[in-house]
């Protein structure tokens, strides 16, 4: 019989949800007032983006999969606001949130779900597929726990090029019983690259709960001691925490070239994809309970109307805008127009692409 | 001008590469200490150093991932299989995420990686080091393949692989790392996408590509000794992209076409050759396309009938006299 998990949670975690205790954290006393109201903003832009994707699913509009991030935005929200010039990010397919953060316009994911040619990537990767190199994000990447080897090479090319920089490698808490995890653990760990693995544990792998589908499920972070790597656990539903702790871990990157593992604890508040029913393994008052107490849009809204950084009409102000921004980028994917016939063709391959005498391919290459 | 081994023309290409761009790393299992598997990056660590030539774990989905990624930033990373066999635990990576990524992201990244190792039976390994990846990969828009046959192609096809932006895999195959050829010191290119003919004849066309071409050469070369015929032998060199216009050139000029591949028959690469000619020059046609692959079954461990179940001269020469029956 297997032993008992002993659960390693974070302290915070453990007891209600209040003021954060990460809030005189100096990462976060060094935001000012109004990078504060931003980063609020940017968590409320992720929320209001993903409602109104809900909508236009249900009109039929989006096709494929959608995988929400409601109930998770302090997670890319707090890793993302401390990354620099030369910090990279990958992740799976749960991926709006990320793309939101480092800057992608509400316009271009919108457009990309509905797959027309103004989406980020011109309609051809969906919603687990958004991609902004020029904003250091690698995607959005379909296959559990496949990203993981792509951003051990993201940190490796940033270590190879003499940069201080980092690779933030996320995943869901079912990708870490992927075998290309592991791989990409025991290779950032061996030749000690700048990348944090940011398990994104929402406690369930699709359907199937943490302790269906995991040995030893009371910590998935600590698998990193099987390979000599840090590790920490955080309570991901306060953003003042997420930022205090993957700072840690960043600069054990950029100071060390080492890696680190964080489990960050959060929420899906909507099932695995719009295609779960989410009927089966979990009941409503477990969803109620993270949406009444420990709401990372509402805790950090709390936050700052108690450090007087936004006043209650503020708050408002930015929600609304951010409604409307979404209806816009609505408004925008149905007027936009879909890909050619001709585009099926394109950005296959870079050389077919930008032929001339400098190319060194020749031939037949997309086949009849 | 010098003869050297197919072997050594490999690590011409490499060590020329590494001295162009900075940015070409070597990396794989036992490439650099080991002096490698077979040798091929023989002496590339002492001449380059650890952070050039890079030996890796055994951990093939991890580490060619990982060359991936590094790609995606600009690394031209060269990847050493020991077997392309052991592509099969690293398939997302290869297919999924360097043969999908600059398409899915319509046309933002791109992945000017090489991963390049032997995929060849004939060898007594057994069925699971003897897979000939060479079909299953190229049906994948997004994914380059070569095969070269000799140490000029195999040093100027894998110097262009290095500095082409897409994904391109090289296959190459143990039992030809020895043979010799002409192979110029200077800097050369062989462009993907480029067949070569290998002999010109003007009874047949036999297409082939990888150690296929060597046999072929032998076939007709007995062929036109034997039976007084004129064989013309196509080196594919390059599988994706495709050289159609020399494959039906000679067609047209020959008439007649056998297809010889060591893959096995089912939707091998001459299958997509037969479909080219049949629907590009039919009426060119004296006779029905012929095929010799591998016998269709796993590779056999047993030496003798593993030298039996790849296509040998006495097949092709064979099949040969059946198309120009």
């Amino acid at each position: 019989m297997a032993t008992p998990a002993v659960l390693t949670h974070p302290e915070s975690l453990k007891r209600p949800a209040g003021p954060s205790e990460y809030a005189k954290h100096p990462v976060n006393t060094a935001l000012s007032k109004k990078e504060k109201a931003a980063l609020y903003t940017k968590m409320a832009r992720i929320r209001h983006f993903e409602q109104r994707c809900i909508r236009i699913y249900q009109q039929g509009k989006i096709g494929g999969f959608l995988h929400l991030y409601v109930g998770q935005e302090a997670v890319a929200a707090g890793t993302i606001s401390l990354l620099g010039k030369h910090d990279h990010l990958i992740t799976g397919y749960r991926d709006h949130g990320h793309g939101l953060m480092v800057g992608m316009s509400m316009n271009e994911c919108m457009a990309e779900l509905t797959g027309k040619v103004t989406g980020c990537s011109q309609g051809k990767g969906g919603s687990m597929h958004y991609f902004a190199p020029d904003k250091n994000y690698w995607g959005g990447h379909g296959i559990v726990g496949g990203q993981a080897p792509l951003g051990t090479g993201l940190a490796y090319a940033v270590k190879y090029m003499g940069l201080k920089g980092s690779c933030l490698a996320y995943m869901g808490d079912g990708a870490v019983n992927q075998g290309a995890v592991h791989e990409a653990y025991n290779l950032a760990a061996l030749w000690d690259l700048p990348i944090i693995f940011v398990v994104e544990n929402n406690g369930y792998s699709m359907g199937t709960s943490q302790e269906r589908s995991t040995a030893h499920p009371g910590c998935l972070a600590k698998r990193a001691e099987g390979y000599g790597m840090a590790w920490d656990v955080i309570n991901g539903h306060d953003v003042y925490e997420v930022r205090a702790k993957t700072a840690e871990a960043l600069k054990r990157a950029h100071e060390e070239s080492k890696p680190t593992v964080l489990e960050i604890f959060t929420y899906r508040y909507y099932g695995h994809s719009m295609a779960d029913p989410d009927k089966t393994y979990r009941d409503k008052e477990e969803i109620k309970e993270y949406r009444d107490q420990k709401d990372p849009v509402l805790l950090f809204e709390k936050e700052l109307l108690a450090e007087k950084v936004l006043t209650a009409e503020q708050v408002q102000a930015i929600n609304e805008a951010a409604m409307a921004e979404a209806d816009e980028a609505a408004a925008f994917a149905d007027a936009s127009p879909d890909p050619t016939v001709a585009d099926i063709t394109k950005h296959i391959y870079w050389e077919e692409d930008n032929r001339g005498p400098k190319t060194t391919s020749r031939g037949t290459i997309i086949f009849e | 001008m010098p003869v050297i081994s197919y072997r050594e023309a490999l690590r011409a290409a490499m060590r020329e590469e590494l001295k162009r761009d900075e940015k070409v790393v070597i990396m794989g299992e036992e490439v650099a200490q080991f002096n490698g598997a077979y040798k091929v990056t023989e002496g590339l660590l002492k001449e380059f150093g650890p952070k050039r030539i890079v030996d890796t774990p055994i951990s093939e989905a991890g580490f060619i991932g990982l060359g991936i990624g590094a790609s995606m930033l600009g690394i031209r990373p060269v990847m050493e299989l020991m077997f392309w066999s052991f592509s099969y635990v690293a398939f997302d990576q290869i297919v999924n995420n360097a043969g999908n990524i600059r398409y899915m992201s319509g046309g933002l990244i791109n992945c000017p990686i090489v991963i390049r190792g032997p995929a060849n039976g004939g060898t007594n390994v057994g069925a699971t080091h003897s897979h000939t990846p060479e079909a299953i990969l190229a049906s994948h828009p997004g994914i380059k393949v070569v095969c070269p046959a000799t140490p000029y192609d195999a040093k100027g096809l894998l110097k262009a692989a290095i500095r082409d932006n897409d994904p391109v895999y090289v296959m190459e195959n143990t039992i030809l790392y020895n043979d010799k050829g002409e192979v110029p010191d200077e800097d050369y290119i062989v462009p993907l996408g480029v067949a070569d003919v290998k002999r010109v004849g003007t009874d047949l066309t036999i297409v082939a590509h990888g150690r296929a071409v060597i046999t072929s050469l032998k076939a007709a070369e007995i062929l036109e000794q034997e039976h007084g015929v004129s064989v013309e032998v196509v080196d594919l060199r390059s599988i994706r992209p495709l050289d159609e216009e020399t494959i039906l050139a000679s067609v047209r000029k020959t008439h007649r076409a056998l297809l010889v591949e060591e893959n096995k028959p089912f939707c091998g690469v001459d299958a997509q050759v037969a479909y080219l000619i049949q629907s590009k020059a039919f009426d060119e046609l004296d006779a029905p396309i012929h095929r010799v692959s591998s016998i269709d079954a796993p590779q056999i461990y047993c030496k003798r009938l593993e030298d039996q179940q790849l296509p040998d001269v006495n097949r092709v020469v064979r099949e040969a006299l059946k198309v120009l029956a």
